[in-house]
């Protein structure tokens, strides 16, 4: 499949990036989230987020999306700064947040009429329903869709305008195992199709090291970058493999799960 | 079952034909009519049904109900006309009602048609400064910050408590009846279009920003429609709201609509006119509500399977 008008991806850069979250229950303190964040992403490279929950790691995709403004750091997509939302960098979130009251296609059009340049790009909606594979479900409203329909909806939805970055804020999350594990290939799919640079934040580590070219693993409160892991394999790759599970169990060492699991006293 | 309503016909008429001999003798030639019409015509849709699958399913729904209606209009005209159980004037028979229907059908469409035009102006101006208004203070901070407690101070306060003053302000009376109906559906409307609008889910703001929309595209294209729920609850009170300040307004002020027909046929110890006014409202309202409700099923067509109407 071939579609028109590929922008190139961008590199991302995020240097030094705090951010501190008032706390609600006691007024005058904050707790910091992120605290003193730095990587950066090569352009067209797909990078796993994993870490334990509350860590920043939504939090450090909200800033890149533009949505939050971090306390200090600098930010970089390209050699831009980021001073706000914009269409280069889309986003997707574990719920897929279809609208509901448009059909399919009127969502996947919703990416163009934002930017108000529906009128031009009306075709590519079709090239897009037919690379997420729904052109049948086209006048169906989200209600009636699948959770993994769903998010193929809320990608097309993204990727409709050419984001240099995708950020995805545990897409897979809400869905079963079987359906997951599809869903993954067809990621990695749209990422092959579009060569798109993204950040994957995700809990799952088999979906860390099957996806990614690389993994950044962060720590909690503050949320940093612990350790870098590169996963060298060719794909498509097999989840059974030695060196895949040898990933696994270095990954969940990082994390403090590797080992017997601690006795639970009764 | 299929001849149950004309059964229930038969019963109605024979009572009334019954009732008809030992009352004074009334001019009931149209009631008797309309009788003989209901017969008809359900004896030849009983006969038709089984010939017609669409007309038997709406037969099977619509038959109970229809039936219990013709029978409660028999137990009217016993209690009345028959055994005058309730006091004359006040509670006429359904023949004597009918009667005032017809003789005063001229001046009973004149009403309903002011009443119309009233409702229609009055309805249509206070949703539009509620839509505008409610927006404004769901959207943004320091309208609502301003606009909520006018809101709520003025809101509460009943639209036909204004119209002492209304009369006075007005320069006609139908200005001031358009004024007060329309103020009676401006706070329903806004208070739920604001309500919607500020509880629009954030995620669907932070989608249409990341996919690169502005202002204009977050109010109109996200945060009303997913406001238009709500929006419909306040066009639906405000339909309730309307109505009533349109009878009062009509009766109090404005010398026309079927509100202003109600009294003045009070004022003539007319009660066959006073039901006959009421029957009329029955229909013009409850039609106007159910085109409301039609308008919300085609722009809420996204909600069939999420919710139970």
């Amino acid at each position: 499949m071939v579609i028109t008008n590929i922008v190139a991806a961008s590199g991302v850069r995020v240097h030094e990036i705090c951010k501190s979250f008032p706390v609600p229950d006691a007024p005058g303190t904050s707790r910091l989230a992120l605290g003193g964040i730095s990587f950066s992403i090569a352009a067209g490279e797909l990078v796993s987020l994993v870490g334990p929950s509350g860590c920043g790691k939504s939090t450090l995709l909200r800033l890149i999306a533009g949505l939050d403004v971090p306390d200090s750091g600098e930010l970089l997509v390209g050699n831009e700064k980021i001073v706000g939302p914009n269409a280069e960098r889309g986003l997707v979130f574990q719920d897929p947040n279809l609208f509901p009251w448009l059909t399919v296609r009127r969502n996947i059009e919703a990416g163009l009429a934002a930017r108000g340049v529906l009128r031009e790009k009306r075709s590519e909606v079709d090239e897009f329903m037919r690379l997420v594979g729904l052109e049948a479900f086209a006048n169906v409203f989200p209600h009636h869709l699948s959770g993994g329909m769903a998010q193929r909806v809320a990608l097309a939805r993204a990727l409709i305008n050419h984001p240099k970055v995708l950020l995805l804020d545990e897409p897979l999350g809400a869905l079963d195992a079987f359906t997951r594990m599809r869903m993954q290939d067809e990621v990695l799919r749209l990422w092959e199709n579009r060569r798109t640079t993204m950040l994957l934040v995700t809990h799952d580590i088999d979906e860390a090291i099957y996806m990614s070219d690389r993994i950044l693993i962060m720590t909690q409160a503050p949320g940093r970058i612990d350790h870098e892991i590169d996963i060298n394999l060719a794909r498509p790759r097999d989840r059974t493999s030695d060196s895949f599970l040898r990933f696994r169990s270095e990954i969940l060492e990082h994390l403090h799960f590797a080992g017997k699991a601690p006795v639970l006293s009764a | 079952m299929q001849l149950a309503v004309p059964v229930a016909s038969l019963i109605t008429f024979g009572t009334h034909l019954l009732i008809a001999q030992k009352a004074p003798p009334l001019e009931t030639h149209s009631y008797m009519l309309l009788f003989w019409e209901i017969l008809g015509v359900s004896i030849v849709l009983s006969i038709a049904q089984p010939f017609w699958p669409a007309l038997r399913k709406w037969m099977r729904h619509i038959w109970p109900i229809f039936t219990a209606a013709i029978l409660l209009i028999g137990v009217w005209d016993v209690t009345t006309a028959g055994l005058h159980l309730l006091p004359l004037p006040y509670f006429p028979g359904p023949a004597a009602v009918l009667r005032s229907l017809i003789s005063d059908r001229a001046l009973l469409l004149d009403s309903t048609w002011h009443s119309l035009v009233l409702l229609l102006s009055g309805y249509t101006l206070g949703v539009i400064v509620g839509l505008v208004s409610g927006v404004c203070i769901g959207w943004s901070g320091s309208v609502r910050y301003w606009g909520m407690p006018v809101l709520k101070v003025v809101g509460p306060i009943p639209a036909t408590a204004w119209i002492p003053l209304a009369m006075v302000v007005a320069p006609s009376s139908t200005v001031s009846a358009v004024g007060l109906v329309a103020l009676a559906v401006w706070f329903p409307v806004t208070m739920l279009t604001a309500s919607g609008i500020s509880n629009t889910r954030a995620s669907y703001l932070d989608v249409a920003r990341t996919l690169g929309a502005g202002p204009v595209y977050l109010i109109f294209r996200v945060a009303i429609p997913a406001a238009v729920p709500n929006i419909f609850i306040g066009l639906f009170m405000g339909l309730g709201a309307s109505f009533l300040t349109l009878v009062v307004a009509e009766s109090v002020g404005v010398k026309s609509g079927l509100g202003w027909y109600v009294s003045w046929a009070q004022g003539w110890a007319e009660y066959g006119k006073v039901f006959a006014a009421l029957i009329i409202m029955a229909a013009f309202f409850s039609t106007v509500m159910t085109l409301l409700f039609k308008l919300r099923d085609r722009v809420l067509v996204w909600q069939k399977g999420i919710i139970k109407w």
